[in-house]
């Protein structure tokens, strides 16, 4: 059965703290080690808490809103033969330990499957919702309709450069949450935090009052996420988990999860703080 | 017929075209759109591009009969736009020096651009030296290791080239990653896309600016044969100089269009740039249109002996023209294209582009074939000769397998 993302959010703020959201693409480094990757992800394993939303990442061949990190993953992935039916393995291994999980990918890979039974099987398989990092609400009549007709939330994207009126009529087509990006940029890790966020987030906030919203781009450190969290209602990190696969992988382990783990908990303790 | 009304107000050719970007880029696709619509309503923007289409460019480029290439085309006259005697050799500046007024409208100072055999980032480069504008160029690895000429005139001109590595290292990929730049610098930076492509109003106004190849084309026929071709033909890769082609004679019912795709090896191969004849309907790029996609929607790796053409998409115009049967798309192969490319060297002296000897081979199938159905009929044909064929000698040698040699030597001592 599917429930909400919100969900997630809504379980974090009860205990006075803001959400982390943790991205991690099926089919790295297999198919297999990604379904074990994304239960780390989930606390399994481990000695501490896991992210309270997983958000799981369907390759594709031209991702144009990712950074170096997510496209090498990416890129292996399809050289090693995952498709787009192996997200939903992922999903169900995801919510098999409690976990919400969203997917996010780009609107081709839909569009190709077909949206309805794109949202049928990832309903199917548990998953609460999309993010469509390139298919803005104009173009999404048949996402509105598909993930209307299996109960999904739509995350859309809003960014620095949206003016309040897409801000309005962005967040008003989401279901769930609105994803802020909180730089001009693509997905990867930066040193410094966020700057333009606090005030896309202000905006959102005073223009559509009580849509939770999530903010990613660039997010690494338990610091980073700390001070995420003291303005926005979720932070969602992805490079910065991928990072240690690719080390692992580098070094000839693989199926090395202690680098992912390690970044977990400094993470997981950082939505934790109290400031 | 009402083309003149599309795209509609959102970028739509029907079911084609749009916009499939992420919300970064809406704002910087609304203020090019705005600047584009303003200008395009000012008698001085266009006074001043055509001052430079004269003065610099070299236009109007002539219509040059080619008769004894024509010999082979049945029972057509053939005739040549000739693109290539642009300045830098191609079709490409049309767009490139309007995009260029646009960017220095917007207050902008930096241009990027994606590029396949070179002719656009060379076009860019040029017009950023002219207008006083950084420019960085990306170009998959793959390009610029065989393209080396290309990218060292660009660094002569004083672009930044990249070469990019990741996915297929090719076109498509040198897309994605000027868009990456895009989507971190729309501040300062335009993104002087190449082709009839991309979100948007891309293939609106790359449209715009190439329509005078067949404004020209129009003027030049009636002057010299009293009225309109009875067929245009052009190459479609991602399509411009096939859209500045057809454009004036998109309403004209009378005119047949033509357009010619990669076939690389043959389209029943699977190993082809032909998006039209052995693609699908799907998004990339930013755009609804014919590509070429796995069984999941994954983006295939095109394949053509001509790098301009060598791109898995095609403008979302040519989708729809396609669609609607208002224009013919056919695929030629590698080989009809380098026969083409030989015959034109060698009848008339003049050494097309890879990319144009694919409308010439085109034509010649299609001459042979009027002449088939209407044996007394003596069909005009105007071919684009979309560029100049100098980038593609390393091509041509390997080709047909030239000694790299003279072949004699004389007055030395034994």
């Amino acid at each position: 059965m599917t429930e909400s993302s919100q969900a997630a959010f809504s379980a974090a703020a009860a205990q006075g703290r803001g959400a982390l959201v943790g991205y991690l693409p099926v089919g790295y480094p297999s198919v297999p080690g990604s379904l074990e990757a994304l239960r780390a992800l989930c606390g399994v394993g481990g000695d501490g808490p896991g992210v309270d939303l997983v958000e799981i990442g369907l390759p594709y061949s031209d991702p144009i809103m990712d950074g170096p990190v997510i496209q090498q993953a990416g890129t292996k992935a399809l050289e090693r033969g995952v498709r787009t039916s192996d997200v939903f393995a992922a999903v169900e291994a995801v919510r098999s330990t409690g976990t919400p999980a969203v997917v996010m990918t780009y609107w081709n890979l839909v569009d190709h499957y077909g949206p309805d039974a794109f949202a049928r099987d990832l309903a199917n398989a548990g998953g609460s919702g999309l993010i469509t990092p390139d298919l803005i609400p104009d173009e999404a009549e048949d996402w509105f309709s598909a993930s209307e007709a299996h109960g999904l939330d739509r995350i859309f994207l809003v960014s620095p450069s949206s003016t309040d009126e897409r801000i309005s009529s962005t967040v008003a087509a989401c279901r769930g949450w609105v994803y802020a990006t909180s730089v001009m940029g693509v997905t990867g890790t930066r040193t410094s935090s966020p700057s333009a966020a606090p005030e896309l987030v202000s905006r959102i906030r005073s223009l559509a009052p009580g849509t939770p919203v999530g903010v990613g781009l660039g997010v690494s450190t338990g610091d980073q996420a700390a001070d995420v969290v003291s303005y926005a209602d979720a932070v969602i990190v992805g490079s910065a988990f991928i990072k240690p696969l690719l080390a692992a992988e580098a070094a000839g382990h693989p199926d090395d999860l202690s680098g992912l783990r390690a970044v977990l908990a400094d993470l997981a303790d950082g939505v934790r703080r109290r400031s | 017929m009402n083309h003149i009304s599309l795209p509609d107000q959102a970028g739509h050719f029907d079911a084609f075209g749009g916009r499939y970007v992420p919300e970064a880029l809406i704002a910087a696709l609304n203020q090019l759109e705005a600047e584009f619509d303003r200008a395009s309503l000012e008698p001085a923007f266009w006074q001043e591009l055509d001052r430079l289409r004269r003065e610099y460019s070299g236009r109007p480029t002539p219509l040059t009969e080619v008769p004894k290439f024509a010999q082979h085309c049945g029972r057509a006259r053939v005739f040549l736009k000739r693109e290539d005697l642009n300045h830098t050799g191609s079709h490409k500046i049309n767009n490139v020096l309007g995009q260029a007024l646009l960017t220095k409208r917007m207050g902008k100072t930096r241009v990027i651009a994606e590029t396949g055999a070179g002719q656009h980032g060379v076009a860019t480069a040029t017009a950023a030296a002219l207008l006083g504008m950084r420019c960085r160029v990306y170009m998959g690895r793959v390009d610029t290791d065989r393209q080396a000429l290309n990218v060292a005139r660009m660094q002569l001109l004083g672009a930044e080239v990249v070469a990019v590595e990741s996915g297929s290292q090719t076109l498509k990929d040198a897309m994605n990653e000027a868009m990456r730049d895009w989507v971190a610098s729309v501040d300062n930076t335009h993104y002087l896309i190449g082709t009839v492509g991309g979100p948007h109003p891309f293939p609106k106004m790359v449209r715009e600016f190439q329509r005078v190849i067949s404004t020209e084309i129009k003027a030049q026929a009636s002057e010299r044969f009293g009225r309109l071709p009875d067929a245009v033909a052009a190459c479609v890769g991602g399509g411009s100089n096939a859209i500045g082609t057809f454009a004036d004679f998109i309403d004209e019912p009378d005119v047949a269009l033509y357009g010619f795709e990669a076939g690389g090896d043959g389209v029943e191969t699977g190993r082809h740039a032909a998006s039209i004849q052995g693609g699908s309907i799907g998004v990339l790029h930013g755009m609804r249109t014919y590509i070429l996609q796995d069984a999941d929607g994954q983006t295939k790796e095109s394949h053509s002996i001509s790098a301009g053409l060598d791109y898995p998409g095609v403008g979302p115009e040519h989708a729809w023209l396609a669609a609607t049967g208002r224009a013919n798309y056919e695929a030629v192969t590698d080989a009809e294209a380098m026969a083409a490319f030989q015959l034109l060297c060698r009848t008339e002296g003049i050494m097309p582009a890879i990319e144009s000897a694919h409308a010439l081979a085109g034509v010649i199938r299609l001459g042979q074939r009027l002449a088939a159905e209407q044996p007394d009929a003596e069909p005009l044909i105007v071919a684009c000769l979309s560029g100049r064929g100098d980038k593609d000698v390393d091509t041509a040698i390997s080709y047909f397998g030239l000694p790299g040699h003279p072949d004699l030597y004389t007055g030395g001592v034994a």
